[in-house]
Order: C-alpha cells, then sequence, then structure tokens
C-alpha cells in the first residue's frame, strides 16, 4: 500500500525534459544513482557491445541467452542460502559457460542440449524463488534489471570484471577470430581451438553477468546481440564491426537512462525497444537503399 | 635449382589407425620436392587420414613419416592448407583480405600491434597472385564457391609454405570452375616451386597437371604415374582384386572396383 503511494508521487512528479541539453544532463547526473547507471551502464555496454561481435560471428547468441537464464537459478539459489545473487549468477553462467564451451563449436545437436538444461535450471528458478518467501521483488530486479539501484560499490565491482573481461577478449582475440571463422583451418595452424571454445564462453559468462544489472537477464540479448547483429549489416572488418558493436550499445544505454528518467516507465524497456527499433530500421532501410543503389547505377549507365 | 631436390615427404612402412581399427598399413613412398601429387581413392579408404599425420594432427600407428625433413608437427608454418568442406556461412561476417590476414598471424596470441603493414602487403600480393583482388572486400559468406576456393588458396599460400595440402578443394565446384582452380594451384604451384598434396574424387580435371597419383585403398597406399597406376592391369594387381578402368570418347578415365568395398566408417 505504502509502496504504491510512492510510486504514484514519484510517477506526478516526473521531470520534464527541457530544449537544453546541457541543463538536462546536469539534472540527470545530480543525483548520485543517475551517475551510477550511467558509469555501469557505460561499462558494461562496451564490454557487451565488443564480445557481441563474437557472438554474432560464432554463431552462439543461443547460448549467451542460454547462459543468462541458467545464471536466474543461481542467483535466486544464492538468495535463499542467504548469499549475494550476483554470486550465484557467476557461478552458474561459468559453470554452464565452461560446459558448452567443451561441447565445441562445430556440434550438432548443441543448441538443443542447451536447451534441455536450460529449460531445467529456470524450474529450478522458480523453485528457489518459491522457497524464499516475500523475495519478488528480487527476483524481478534479476529478471528485468535494476541500474537505478547500482550502489558505487556494485560500480567499482562492475568495472573490474569490465577490464578483466576486456583484456582476456584482446587477449584470444586473433586465434578467437581465426576459430570462430574456420576452426578446422586454426586448429591445423596449431589453434587450441577447444581451450578458446570454453575460454571464450567463460569470459561471455562474466560479460552476461555484468548486464544482468543493466537489462535483466531476460533482457540480455538487447546489449549483446542486437548492437552486434545491427554492426555486421554495415561492415565485414572485424575491428570496425566491434567498434559499431560499442558506439550503438552506448548509445541505446545513454538514451535509454536519459529517456526513462524523464519518464515513469522503466529503463529496461527504452534500452530494449532503442535496440530493436534500430535493428528494425536497418533491416528495413536494407532493401531500400540496394534498390536505390541499383537505380542510380542504372542511370549513371544510361 | 641444381641436383636431385630432397624428398617432400618420407613415408615407410607408415600405417594408420583410429583407435583399434586400422586404416590402412605398409605404406612406403617418397613425393620429391616440387612435384604436384593426387590422392585418389574411395570413400572412406583413409584419404584424409593421410594429411592428417602429415598435419601432425594425428600420430602414426606404426612405421615412419618424414614432413620437410622433420617428423610432422602440428601447426608447421611451412604448410598451408585448405580442409575439406570448406565453405562459409553467407552470415560470416569478415572479408576475404580479413580472413587471408589470418593465415599469416591468426594463430598468435592477443592482436596485431606490430607488423601490421607487412601483414597487409603479404595478405595483399597473396589475393593478386590468385587473382581475387576484385571480391576480396566483399563478405566471404556472399561469394561463389570458385571465389571462396581462390580466397582460401590465398590464405594457404600467404606465409609462404613449401607444402600445399589440399583436400578435396574441388568438390563443391562445377566442371569448368574445377579446370580453372586445378590450372591455377598448378601455376602458382610451378612459380613457388611448391610441392602439391591434392586429395580429389575425379583425377580427369587433374590429369595434365599431376606428376604422380597416391592410391589409398583396400588398406593399401599405392604410388605412381597416373598413366602407369590407373590401368585395369595395375590397380587390380595392386589391390589383388578385379577392378576395370575405362575410357570415354573424350579420354577422361573412370575407375570401377574399387569404391564398393569401405574399409572403415567415414569419420
Amino acid at each position: 500500500m505504502y509502496e504504491t503511494a510512492v510510486h504514484l508521487t514519484i510517477t506526478n512528479s516526473s521531470p520534464q525534459p527541457s530544449w537544453n541539453l546541457f541543463d538536462d544532463l546536469a539534472t540527470l547526473l545530480h543525483y548520485e544513482f543517475m551517475v551510477h547507471a550511467f558509469e555501469a551502464g557505460t561499462i558494461v555496454a562496451i564490454v557487451a557491445g565488443a564480445i557481441g561481435y563474437f557472438v554474432v560471428l560464432r554463431g552462439s547468441a543461443f547460448a549467451a541467452h542460454a547462459l543468462s537464464h541458467i545464471g536466474f537459478a543461481g542467483a535466486t539459489g544464492a538468495v535463499v542460502l542467504g548469499l549475494n545473487p550476483i554470486f550465484g549468477l557467476l557461478a552458474f553462467t561459468l559453470g554452464s559457460g565452461i560446459a558448452i564451451g567443451a561441447l565445441g563449436n562445430r556440434l550438432r545437436g548443441r543448441d538443443v542440449t542447451i536447451g534441455i538444461v536450460l529449460a531445467w535450471t529456470l524450474g529450478l528458478g522458480v523453485l528457489f524463488i518459491s522457497l524464499y518467501t516475500g523475495y519478488a521483488t528480487e527476483a524481478y530486479a534479476l529478471l528485468f534489471g535494476e541500474i537505478l539501484g547500482i550502489s558505487s560499490g556494485d560500480v567499482v565491482v562492475t568495472l573490474v570484471a569490465g577490464i578483466a573481461t576486456l583484456a582476456c577478449l584482446i587477449a584470444v582475440y586473433r586465434p578467437l577470430l581465426f576459430s570462430s571463422v574456420d576452426e578446422e583451418l586454426a586448429s591445423a595452424r596449431g589453434v587450441p581451438v577447444i581451450v578458446l571454445s570454453i575460454g571464450f564462453m567463460a569470459i561471455l559468462a562474466v560479460a552476461v553477468t555484468e548486464a544482468v544489472q543493466v537489462v535483466g537477464v531476460l533482457l540480455i540479448f538487447a546489449l549483446i546481440v542486437t548492437p552486434a547483429a545491427i554492426a555486421v549489416r554495415f561492415t565485414s572488418r572485424p575491428p570496425r564491426a566491434i567498434a559499431i558493436g560499442i558506439v550503438l550499445a552506448l548509445a541505446f544505454t545513454w538514451l535509454g537512462l536519459s529517456i526513462a528518467y524523464y519518464s515513469p516507465h522503466p529503463v529496461s524497456f527504452f534500452i530494449t525497444s532503442l535496440a530493436f527499433g534500430t535493428y528494425l530500421a536497418v533491416r528495413i532501410g536494407e532493401p531500400v537503399r540496394d534498390r536505390l543503389r541499383k537505380r542510380s547505377a542504372a542511370t549513371a549507365f544510361s | 635449382m641444381s641436383g636431385p631436390a630432397a624428398p617432400a615427404i618420407i613415408a615407410r612402412d607408415l600405417s594408420a589407425a583410429y583407435g583399434a581399427t586400422p586404416i590402412w598399413s605398409k605404406a612406403t613412398f617418397s613425393i620429391p620436392e616440387g612435384s604436384f601429387i593426387a590422392i585418389l581413392g574411395p570413400n572412406g579408404s583413409g584419404k584424409s587420414t593421410l594429411i592428417r599425420l602429415i598435419l601432425g594432427q594425428l600420430t602414426a600407428a606404426g612405421g615412419s613419416l618424414e614432413v620437410l625433413g622433420y617428423p610432422p608437427r602440428r601447426g608447421n608454418s611451412q604448410i598451408g592448407y585448405i580442409p575439406q568442406g570448406s565453405s562459409f556461412d553467407p552470415e560470416l561476417s569478415i572479408r576475404g583480405r580479413d580472413f587471408v590476414g589470418l593465415g599469416i598471424d591468426g594463430h598468435r596470441w592477443g592482436v596485431r600491434v606490430t607488423g601490421r603493414a607487412g601483414a597487409l602487403t603479404a595478405a595483399n600480393a597473396s589475393i593478386t597472385s590468385v587473382g581475387a583482388d576484385a571480391y576480396a572486400d566483399r563478405q566471404l559468406g556472399r561469394l561463389s564457391g570458385g571465389e571462396q576456393q581462390r580466397l582460401l588458396l590465398a590464405q594457404a599460400l600467404v606465409g609462404s609454405p613449401r607444402l600445399l595440402v589440399m583436400d578435396e578443394p574441388l568438390s563443391h565446384l562445377d566442371v569448368r570452375n574445377q579446370g580453372v582452380i586445378v590450372q591455377l594451384i598448378s601455376e602458382v604451384a610451378r612459380a613457388r616451386q611448391l610441392t602439391v598434396l591434392l586429395i580429389a574424387h575425379d583425377v580427369n580435371p587433374l590429369l595434365p597437371h599431376i606428376d604422380q597419383v597416391l592410391y589409398v585403398a583396400h588398406g593399401r597406399i599405392a604410388m605412381g604415374k597416373p598413366a602407369e597406376i590407373i590401368t585395369s592391369e595395375s590397380l587390380s594387381e595392386i589391390y589383388s582384386s578385379p577392378v576395370e578402368v575405362l575410357k570415354d570418347s573424350r579420354g577422361r578415365v573412370f575407375v570401377v572396383g574399387l569404391e564398393e568395398e569401405i574399409s572403415h566408417p567415414h569419420v
């Protein structure tokens, strides 16, 4: 009852944006929780945008999605045990990531196996929620993200994890690219493809755990997969695709946070909608662009 | 080059097995440096197994093998390789030029920090040498089978190898493209004095170019000049079973009688 009342007051007093962007930005960053949200969101967007290219290149989008869902069971389990959910999340995403990585990229039935494990762990998650009564808000935060509730300690942890994931990604960059393009060829050149496959899923598990704070386990696609999926439609040069992916993930996060500040609706909704809207626009725009190109080529020759 | 070249590959009583299942045994042959060799034989006879031994991906069950003067080892940069069934997913988002670049230093850790200019020059030169400039900047997966094959060849050649190993590079190509690619491989190999090992299903597009044939069938490997080994008498004798070599009006040869027996399940 009390909560509803508070919510209504907040809704009614939603700040209104002015046309002065600097004023708006100053208003946004006036509150500590918004500063933390921007800091954590920025770190997560950079990591998600970078690793997303490899997720798309390796055809591991479903695996990335599954990792976050499996992590949900770990997080709820940790809460039941009275631990910080982030530890349960990390333990489950890392464990399943390593297992998925060991299955290898070439295995035909890989996605079926992942799906079976995924369904079971979601069932576990439901059990853990029922075991811990009065815990629905925390589960809700895990599922859909809770970026406005990030403490300065969380920001430091996110920063350390973010730097670690990026450093690992840079360390394996070339052989990971090679084995993502042609595993057989990379293996013949001496690249340890199975070790890399496991290592990549472990890095992804940490990145997923970070991103859960911002968009939650259900919406992880919007930050890890969608920016990269848009980027590869613009370029097939790996460094450029990674750069575009990072820029897009940053844009979705910053814009989503800013819009949410001036609206009663959740941040996750705006981030995912911006991602989806951009993807849709690019897919619709592509045939139009191709047709225009063809027409201009035709007139040039006539 | 003067004097007789040292053999690129020497096999003595070489045997191969997957676990306890023998594939072939007692293979003794010597491949002269700079020669163009076709590896022929029915499905499942162990042609790819031979390549895996040469690449150091599989250890021999018996006998000895020397590749370019040393025991085989994985990741040998003196070997350029095109794996079997290499064709790329249409959605695979990488340029042909970047793929060829991976042939230089794709096996090294980290990102390319030094030697960027050198790598770029080497990749460009390799792409030009196979005539793939026109489409090297397009997305690899969107190219035709013949174009992908040229870029695979550019990738195999980019590290200036001495030995080129190809597992069925012609199988996804139409007859016209098969001829074009074989001609290209032959020209490149001659210009660079490369030793070439090429697994093929059909010897006909290769006949004008190859020096010798390695025939893998019935658990044995035989080597000889194509005109000598691809005859009814010779193949029947080697494999002690009735084999017939037919010739059509255009001079194409067909081997009948070896494809029946499959000595090990296809892996």
